[in-house]
């Protein structure tokens, strides 16, 4: 069963984080992964750039619409996402836990439309 | 109703959520599984009594529904969590258990209606309709919620269940305590609805089968012993449709026999060594019902276990209740004292808050405060009978002092 974890924070708390703390943190995510990826679970992760570099577009209503920002301005913006295969959701909740950002942020964890 | 009838019933009542659980676990589709187990029973319900009733009627039931849920999954892609290929392997699993083989389904299906993923309201409730079976239209009533709603959001929960794979089974040692707790805590709700009498025996039913199936636990031996002892009570604290409160019961009228099951439940429970809340207030409630033996409430007890109930769970009943016997113990003045140190926005809308400050005024002579704080009592309360019981105590304050 296919989970994505979406890593939300507030992204004022690292608007002045230093060097050191960002290659920490790049660590504590690099060892998480390699730890997915020993458990077999790992399919797919991305790390994005701040809100503030984000575009929207719809076509709702018929035309093409283009917007500067996130879809939902709020306090805490997503700012990556895991997706991991694994049996149910305890165990995914489980990784999700041990996911770095917990400490800092909320980890949303939803399953797939498309189970195998 | 015929024997049939009345044994179907009875299957019913010990079977539906045992049922449910093996016919959902794999798949996770409880309410599938309720709508072929319902088919089943309206199945048993006309073949019994022509029949005679089968010799494993779990067995019967168990075949019956299987062969609805494979009708239903060969029709449509009905099982979103496995479709078509792996709906056959379901089958054959379905098939091949034994109904009374696995004795804790029911404990797995507990812990999948309590899940933390599972929105708190809704837990007790799920509950109720899942594990025993019981209709919404019984439900809802308790929960002052109208029976359409509770059924949206029902089936919401259900939803949830299947689609986001929340596991038939018993959690890890790392995260049992927790998810004990809100099993416990969904049972708890369901005794103590306000307007759900009627659903008090089927929380007592549920506590009794948790303490049968996970007996080495402490806390669920103590919930089971709160339950007994406080439904004890029940035919005393209800005369002729009038409310009696706990002081002024006819003891005679308490449940003998519940009373002991409670107090062998309470002693198997503190002899495991690990104390938790709902052991704490069983030992309370055993307090109180010792006045059946020795003809007195001893307060100074109650009040010292209400410290140690404070300290492991501090509720606002709690709080009041521990006002309420400090004021036993040193006088309505401390009493008072104690109410007041609780937080006020939280006891302003608590009934039982007011009615025990009404009775310590009143104690202490301040006649004109009672009579208000029993107004406020009287407006937080849906219950006719106590109604009328806060008005008489009322209104027999001594009117030259309001």
């Amino acid at each position: 069963m296919r989970y994505t974890l979406f890593l939300y924070s507030n992204e004022a708390d690292f608007a002045d984080v230093s060097k050191a703390d960002m290659d920490e943190s790049k660590a504590a995510f690099g060892a998480y992964i390699g730890a997915l990826k020993e458990a077999g679970v790992f399919v797919d992760t991305d790390w994005l750039q701040p809100s503030m570099t984000a575009t929207t577009i719809t076509l709702k209503g018929g035309e093409r619409r283009v917007q500067d920002g996130p879809y939902a301005d709020t306090k805490d913006q997503l700012g990556g996402y895991f997706v991991l295969d694994v049996a149910d959701l305890d165990a995914a909740l489980d990784w999700a836990a041990k996911c770095p950002s917990v400490h800092y942020g909320y980890v949303e964890v939803r399953p797939t439309a498309f189970p195998a | 109703m015929t024997d049939a009838a009345a044994r179907a019933t009875e299957v019913a009542r010990a079977s539906y959520g045992r049922l449910v659980a093996l016919l959902a676990a794999r798949s996770g589709d409880i309410a599938g599984a309720e709508d072929a187990l319902g088919d089943a029973f309206a199945r048993a319900l006309q073949r019994w009594p022509e029949e005679g009733v089968p010799d494993r009627p779990d067995a019967w039931l168990m075949t019956v529904a299987r062969n609805r849920m494979k009708d239903r999954w060969k029709s449509a892609a009905e099982c979103r969590r496995a479709p078509e290929a792996a709906a056959e392997d379901i089958m054959a699993e379905i098939t091949a258990i034994d109904p009374e083989g696995i004795p804790d389904a029911r404990l797995r299906l507990m812990f999948v209606c309590a899940h933390p993923a599972i929105d708190a309201k809704v837990r007790t409730p799920l509950m109720l309709q899942v594990v025993l079976g019981l209709d919404v239209a019984t439900i809802g009533p308790a929960f002052l919620v109208p029976p359409a709603t509770l059924a949206q959001r029902l089936v919401r929960a259900k939803r949830k269940v299947r689609d986001a794979a929340i596991p038939f089974s018993l959690p890890g040692r790392e995260h049992m305590p927790e998810r004990l707790d809100a099993v416990l805590e969904a049972i708890y709700g369901a005794f103590s609805v306000e307007a759900g009498e009627e659903l008090r025996e089927e929380a007592v039913y549920l506590s009794d089968m948790m303490a049968a199936l996970m007996p080495e636990s402490a806390e669920v031996l103590g919930l089971g012993a709160l339950l007994l002892f406080a439904s004890a009570r029940d035919a005393a604290a209800r005369v002729e449709g009038r409310f009696v409160p706990l002081a002024e019961q006819n003891v005679g009228l308490w449940d003998r026999m519940r009373l002991r099951r409670a107090e062998v439940m309470l002693a198997r429970a503190g002899a495991m060594g690990d104390l938790g809340r709902f052991q704490l207030e069983a030992a309370i409630q055993a307090v109180h019902c010792d006045r059946a033996k020795t003809g007195e409430t001893d307060w100074r007890a109650i009040e010292h276990l209400y410290v140690g109930l404070m300290q492991t769970a501090p509720t606002v009943g709690a709080a009041v209740g521990q006002a309420a016997a400090v004021g036993e113990v040193h006088g309505p003045r401390a009493g008072l004292t104690a109410l007041d140190r609780i937080e006020a926005d939280a006891l302003a809308v608590h009934q039982p808050g007011w009615a025990v400050r009404a009775h310590l005024l009143a104690r202490d002579g301040q006649t004109r405060a009672a009579a208000a704080a029993y107004d406020r009592a009287l407006g937080l309360s849906s219950d006719a009978a106590v109604r009328a019981w806060l008005s008489a105590r009322r209104d027999a304050l001594s009117p030259q002092r309001i």
